[in-house]
Order: structure tokens, then sequence, then C-alpha cells
């Protein structure tokens, strides 16, 4: 037997599943999350291994999915000094690193930065010289500074990175054990946003580190002593632990996407509309082969604009806690929650508030198997608000349907989410934008499947000039590039596909330069 | 005059963004550049156009070539300074002031951190009042002035001084500069007197786009809807309300050319809009009536937050308002349309105000 464990944290629970080698399920559990995430985790991991009653020697890989870093950026805990290094000069001087921070991250980081001569043009030509001993000289004041972890960002380092590298070699020597963070693995185009996410990326190591060594010594500590142990990052795919503690910025919004993957696993399906409702917020996304599609616009991360890739989600405040008011221009509901205190707060179970779960019990296609629910309690309802609040509800979902699909065709839509109740089945077969409605079985553990079945990754993110490749040498090389990308990560090779090509020509130029992105994924080889 | 801080400089990149018609590039990165100049130097002047004496020499700055390259190579700041003295000198006279040449866009922002750097007023106006891919595209250009000698600097320390023949001739020969500058350069060009900045220039649309950009904020604040507001203020009409349900793109000469195709909702229910655009929007077409088209401006806004959408970040899924607002009166000349003109596009239609189209539509 091989079997594999898929840890998930989330805002209210953490899960834990344990898939079989072909993907059944042997064992699920849920637990609170911690203020401490770490403590959740191990709750989760024994609580799936004591109920299922697997031997822990069986586990071959364990994977999880956790929001650690995302957690330290936004309250700006346990960061690391960080020293930044831009390679640009003289260009870039016009703005410095670290400018639209917030002043309290910026304090958090040490304000440590430096612009030296290096980077590239849009063409691959050099803006000016790399210069060594500058380089070094910083290095040296980085060192008297205490910095803990380094990021590096060259000019149109997507393009050419042979700045970046040298000059990662070169802090290397100087700093020896420090993590260096190289722009052009974490970030696309658009210096200031690539900057922003490799900083951020830098920033959080340290936590990441001690995530990942609270995370194995759990493993260990319940005789998980055979797993190979990884975590999930954001576009659905996985990361060994070195890598993970190089790039654990990765790892941030990991949780939709687990979910997202792991409805996708449970209805078989590889393109659609995933909705995901719980206790206060709705979040839509959608699966192209499989994957969810990722956002094209910059996202702001603890208050910092990024290019850093992201899910994207449409997040509406439209979950089972959700209040439901009567106001002039009819039903309103959220974006404010009773989220967890919905079995004292909601009126169905004697409290005051009218949630979008009471509204769900009232008009009847709701069950709820609680004691302490009282159904007598909802007859104040006045039944045409019901039914409004109903068409409401299912209005609000279909919006989101309807802004996430790329195109005017009906699609599937997969419902997962313990809130999901919300929505009346009778309505499933009629849904604005969806050709059916899917509720899978073990919908409540879609985000730790998500982590468990998650697969292995390439990318490639650059700008080609034209002028000696033809536009198909250039999308074929990059597919390439991708491909051998992912199988350098650890995906076997002939489950390798291209699952993303996207071209965009720069604008105001004459024909001569295009931007690709393309991503290549596999199976994990265990 | 008066004097533009912070916040004036954050509304009127918002603003200068639906002048930008769909083009024009991000103004995000001139913003930063010019507060962070500002922060530096303190509050930059803007001027009205009346205030600037008839035999000042008013010089635009701006930034030429790819938005693409200026996100990811950030100029070094002072080369668009280097660019303007190195005017002066060939002009053996100090510039009064700067003045934009593009309001719309990324263009609205750089002669604000020119201003700022070199103490020099802005003045309160542009040589579009929206957003154009070329140079002889401006109304100095229909009022004879011309655009050399123009000089052009990059961050490394070159600069070139380019004479031309004419306007067209400038084009050609900067846009091969820019290439071997890395794709973005610094520019001084149309040097005019400030009889000329009161003849030529479209008036008042910094303080339009600041406007715009403060109707937008102050609205989402009150959670309110800022785009009739918007409407009033650029005397524009509602072309359609709708969603975004198909957008084709293709690359023709270093132009992103390409269409969306938007579903009516509420009162437009049941009817189609299609707009054309290359970098900016520049045809609109409602039910397979011509209801708008270059130069009078297309902007498209997201209905809920009124915030304008570039023809780059176009897709499907998009609740938009789309607007059409009358240009200046200047680029509806016959010499303004031989210029920026359906026809120059490759349109063969003929050019109509868009009041005229609307009115003709409710008949």
């Amino acid at each position: 037997m091989s079997l594999r464990i898929g840890i998930d944290v989330g805002g209210t629970h953490t899960d834990a599943v344990i898939l079989d080698r072909d993907n059944r399920l042997v064992g699920a559990y849920k637990t609170p999350t911690t203020a401490d995430v770490t403590t959740g985790i191990k709750n989760a991991l024994n609580g799936v291994l004591k109920s299922s009653g697997v031997d822990p020697s069986e586990i071959k890989a364990a994977m999880l999915g956790t929001t650690h870093c995302t957690n330290a950026i936004v309250e700006r805990k346990n960061l690391s000094r960080v020293g930044i290094l831009r390679l640009g000069r003289p260009a870039t001087l016009a703005i410095k690193p670290l400018t639209a921070f917030p002043e309290d991250l910026k304090e958090a980081l040490g304000n440590i930065w430096y612009i030296a001569h290096g980077g590239h043009e849009y063409d691959g030509r050099e803006i000016s010289k790399l210069d060594e001993d500058e380089i070094r000289k910083y290095a040296k004041d980085m060192k008297s500074k205490g910095v803990e972890a380094v990021a590096i960002c060259g000019v149109f380092s997507p393009v050419n990175p042979e700045h970046e590298k040298r000059a990662g070699e070169i802090i290397k020597e100087e700093l020896e054990k420090i993590p260096i963070t190289l722009s052009h693995e974490i970030g696309s185009i658009g210096l200031l946003e690539r900057e922003n996410a490799a900083v951020l990326n830098a920033a959080v190591t340290k936590v990441a580190e001690n995530a990942i060594n609270a995370f194995l010594g759990a493993l260990k500590e319940a005789g998980v002593d055979k797993a190979k142990p990884y975590l999930t990052q954001n576009d659905g795919t996985l990361m060994s632990v070195e890598y993970a503690k190089r790039y654990p910025i990765r790892t941030i919004a990991s949780g939709p996407t687990n979910s997202c993957r792991g409805a996708a696993f449970l209805t078989g399906l590889r393109d659609g509309v995933i909705v995901d409702i719980g206790g206060t917020t709705t979040l839509v996304s959608m699966i192209v082969k499989g994957f969810p599609r990722e956002s094209a616009i910059a996202v702001e991360i603890g208050g910092v604009r990024t290019n850093f890739r992201m899910p994207d989600l449409i997040s509406i405040g439209c979950g089972g806690g959700s209040v439901v008011r009567m106001t002039e221009e009819g039903v309103k509901i959220g974006p404010d929650s009773v989220g967890y205190r919905l079995p004292e707060e909601g009126l169905a179970w004697g409290g005051k508030v009218v949630t979008n779960t009471d509204i769900a019990l009232a008009a009847g296609y709701a069950k709820i198997d609680d004691e302490k629910i009282n159904l007598e309690r909802l007859k104040v309802l006045d039944r045409d608000f019901v039914n409004k609040a109903v068409q409401k509800i299912v209005s609000e979902v279909e919006g989101c349907i309807d802004r996430i699909k790329t195109g005017p065709e009906a699609v599937p839509v997969v419902l997962v989410g313990g809130g999901g109740i919300i929505i009346p089945p009778e309505v499933y077969s009629r849904l604005k934008g969806a050709s059916k409605v899917i509720r899978p079985e073990h919908f409540q553990f879609a985000n730790a499947i998500g982590a468990a079945i998650a697969q292995v990754s390439g990318e490639v993110d650059r700008v080609f000039s034209l002028e000696k490749l033809s536009r198909d040498e250039a999308l074929k090389t990059a597919k390439e590039m991708a491909i051998s990308e992912a199988i350098k990560a650890g995906a076997k090779p002939d489950t390798v596909e291209v699952v993303e090509v996207d071209e965009i020509p720069l604008a105001y130029l004459p024909g001569n330069a295009t931007r690709i992105r393309v991503k290549a994924c596999g199976n994990l080889t265990i | 005059m008066r004097l533009l801080h912070r916040e004036n400089i954050e509304d009127i990149a918002i603003g200068a963004a639906i002048l930008g018609t769909g083009g024009g590039g991000d103004p995000y990165i001139g913003k930063l550049m010019a507060i962070d100049a500002i922060e530096e130097e303190g509050p930059v002047k803007l001027m009205d156009p009346s205030e600037v004496p008839d035999d000042a020499l008013v010089v635009p700055t701006a930034m030429m070539g790819a938005p693409t390259v200026m996100i990811e190579k950030i100029p070094r700041g002072d080369e668009v300074l280097e660019a303007l003295k190195m005017l002066e000198r060939k002009f053996g006279k100090r510039a009064l002031a700067t003045i934009s040449a593009e309001a719309g866009g990324l263009n609205s922002t750089i002669p604000l951190a020119v201003g700022a750097r070199l103490h020099i007023p802005v003045v309160d106006g542009d040589g579009m009042g929206r957003a154009f891919p070329e140079i002889q595209m401006v109304t100095f250009h229909l009022h004879g002035i011309k655009a050399s000698p123009m000089t052009m600097s990059d961050e490394k320390g070159n600069s070139v001084l380019l004479e031309a023949v004419d306007n067209h001739w400038v084009e050609r020969l900067s846009r091969a500069v820019t290439v071997a500058m890395g794709g973005s350069a610094m520019i001084a060009l149309y040097a005019m007197t400030g009889a000329q900045v009161k003849e030529s220039a479209v008036h008042g649309t910094i303080s339009l786009a600041e406007s715009l950009g403060r109707s937008i904020r102050e609205a989402r604040a009150k959670k309110e809807d800022p785009i009739k507001k918007i409407m009033g203020m650029l005397n524009g009409f509602e072309l359609f309300k709708g969603k975004v349900v198909d957008v084709k793109r293709r690359t023709v000469a270093g132009f992103a050319r390409g269409e969306a195709r938007f579903e009516g909702i509420d009162e437009y229910k049941g009817e189609e809009l299609l707009i054309h655009f290359q970098n900016e929007n520049l045809v609109a077409i409602r039910n397979g009536n011509i209801v708008a088209s270059v130069p009078d401006l297309i902007t498209v806004l997201e209905t809920e937050t009124a915030l304008p959408i570039t023809t780059e970040g176009l897709r499907y899924g998009y609740r938009a308002t789309v607007l059409g607002i009358p240009c200046n009166e200047k680029w509806r000349t016959k010499k303004g349309l031989e210029v920026v003109g359906p026809r120059y596009f490759g349109y063969d239609i003929d050019y109509i105000p868009v009041e005229e189209r609307m009115g003709r539509m409710k008949k």
C-alpha cells in the first residue's frame, strides 16, 4: 500500500484526508484551525491517522497547504530583515525599492536597499555591466546591518536572468547561509510588482522555515516517517520542502486553489466553474484543464502591489452565516456574517439574526441535523421576504458565475463547501450560466483532497525578441522550457502536458517583441 | 496658478486613465515619479494657459515607446530633465513652463514630475485632450507648430537632437531611436511660445483629469454611482451598458488591434455593442450602427467601480458602461480629421460627431 495524506488549513477548519494509490478516500478528519496554525495541523494529522486506523509507515507522501506566510505578512509578525538588491543602475533610480509599501511593513523589514549596476533591455541586451565589486560591497553592508534574507531583482530578469543569478552567487559567498530570493523565479514583467513579490518572499523565509520544520516534526512524531513531504502552492501544484523554504510566498492563497482542485477531482471535471460557499464568503473560480485560472491583474498582498501569480477568484460576502436584511432597495445579503457563531446567533437556533441559513431552513429546502434548531422560530419570517431572499442568494451566485466565465456558453458548475446548503437543489437544473450543477460526495473535504492530489508544474514567462526567432519558434521554445522545468520539479515525464499558453504583444513598439507565458504540469513521481 | 499636492496627483492619474480611452499606458509609474518629486521638492505649480506670457518658451515633455517597457525599465528620473535642458540649450532660452502632450494615460503625469524637479509650472492643458499613438497627433501639429527640434534621452546618458523636414518624419525617426534606446525614451518636443500654447493647446485638461479622479474617489467612499457625474463633466453620452462577451486581438505593425463585443444589460437587453480598438478604442458600433468614432473619445468604465478598463485589460465578464465623449473642436476640423479621423486608422467611414449620432439614434 502506498498512501498519501493531504492537510489544508482554512480560515475556520483544518482538514486532513488520506488517499490510496487509486485516489480513494481512506480517511478524513476536520478540526478547528488554531491561532498558531501548527497545533491545528498536528491535531488534524493525528486525528485522521487515529480515525482511519492506517499504519503511518504506509504513507509515502504528505502534502500541506498552510496559511503561515499569509498570516505573517498580514499581521507583520516574525518577518525577516530583508536586504533588497536591485540591478538596473542607472535606470530605475526614479522609484526606489519599498516606495509604495505601508510604513509599518517597511519598518518590519528594516528598509535596507541598494540599486546596483546591471539589468537588461527588453531584447536581452545589458543596460550596464554587472559590477561584482559593487555587489560585494553591498553584501558586506547587508551583513553589518544584520540582514536575515536577501531579495534580488534585475530589470527584465524574466527575459535574461543571468545578472540576478550571478549577483545571487556573490551574495552567497559573502553571506553564506542567508536565504536569497531571485525575482525572476517569483514574478513576471513589471519591475516594482516583481520586486515587491521577491521582497515579501524573502520576508517570510524565516516563518516558512519554522513552519516547515514543525510540520516535519509533527510527521515524525506521528510515525509518518516514510513520507516525502510537500507544500502546496497557489496554482494547485506541489513544492518540495527545500523549494518551499526558498519560495514560501507561493503558499499564499493555496487554500482556495486546493478546494478548486479537489472539486475538479471529485467530479472528474476538467473545465468549469467552482462555487465554494463557506460561512462568510462565496469564492467562485474557473478551472481550465483542471487548474484554477490565474488572475491577469496586479494583486495586493498585505497592502503591497505585486504581480505574483494568484488564482483568479471572485469573492462575495454571501455565505451560510451572512446576515439577511430588508432595505428600501429590497433584500440585502451580507457582507457581514455571524460566521462560526451561527449556532448561537442564527434565528433558528434561538438567536436574533436572520442569516442565509435561516432563510434556507425557512424555505424548507435545507435540512440540518441539530437538535438545537427549532423551525417554529422561523415562522415570524414573512413568506414573501423568504422567497425574495432565496432569489437574491441565487442571483448573487449566478452573477459570480457569469463574471468568472470566459464565454457565453453554459458551463458545468461544482458546488462545494459547507455553506452550499443555501442554494436550493431545485434550481440546480436551471441555474443561469450553468449547464449542470454537481454537488459531489465528500464536498466538505474538497480542500484537503485538493492538497493530496496536487501535481508538479514548470513555468516560463518571458519576452521573446522576434528578430531572430519566428513566433512559432518562440512558442515552441517556451513550451519546451516549461516542460523541462516541470520534470526538474519532480513530474513523471510521460504525464507532463502544457496547461496554459498566453501571448501578449508589446504595444507601441514595432512588432519585434512578444511576451509568452507557458505552464506545464505532470503527476508526482512516488 | 495653484499648487498640486500628492492627493491631487492620485486623482489626476485616475482621471487620466479615463481620458486615455483604453490606451495611453498605465499612469502608475508616472504617478509615483511625480509623487516622489513632490515629496522631495515640494508641490508643483499648475498654471492656467491664460497666465502664460505670450513670449515665454513652453516645452512639452513626455515618455515615448512601450508602456510595458517603462513598467519594467523604470526611468533614472532625470533623463526627461536632460531632454528639456538640451532643447533649452538649442534655443538659448530657459523654458518658463512645461505642458503635457497627452493628458490621457501616463503622459499626464510625466510633466508634473518635471515641474516639481525643476521648480517650473505645468500648464493646465495638453495637446490631445485624450490619448493617441503618434507624435503628429497633437493639436500643436494642427496649428503648424513643428515637433522638431526634438530631444530624446535615455537613462544611460545618451541624448539625441533630432531635426526633421516635417512632423511625420519626426515620428518615423524618433520611433527608431526609441527602439535603439531600449523601447522607451524621454522626450521634449513641440517647443512653442506662450501665445502658441493659448492658441493650440486643449485647455484645462489636467484640472479635468483631477476632477474626474476626485469624483470617482469621493463617490466610491460614499458608495454612490459616479458615472452620471463623470458624463456631465465630459458632456458625454452613455453609448451602452453591458457585459464583455468576446475579445479578439491581433498584432499589426506593433499595434495591438482587436474587437470587443458587449451584450446589453438593463435597458440595453437584447442589444449588442462592438468596439474596434488599436491600443485606444476607435469605433463603437451598436446593433450595426456606428454610435461613436475617433477622434471622439470612447471610454469603457467598469460599471460597479467607474474605473476605466484599458484595451489590454478587456476580458470576458466585465460589466461595463461605455461612454462616448465629444473630442476637442480642433480635431473636428478638416485638418484634424486628416490627422486622426477614422480613415487615418483604416476605417472607411465618415466622421460624424457623437452628439449628432446619438441625436439621430433617439429620433
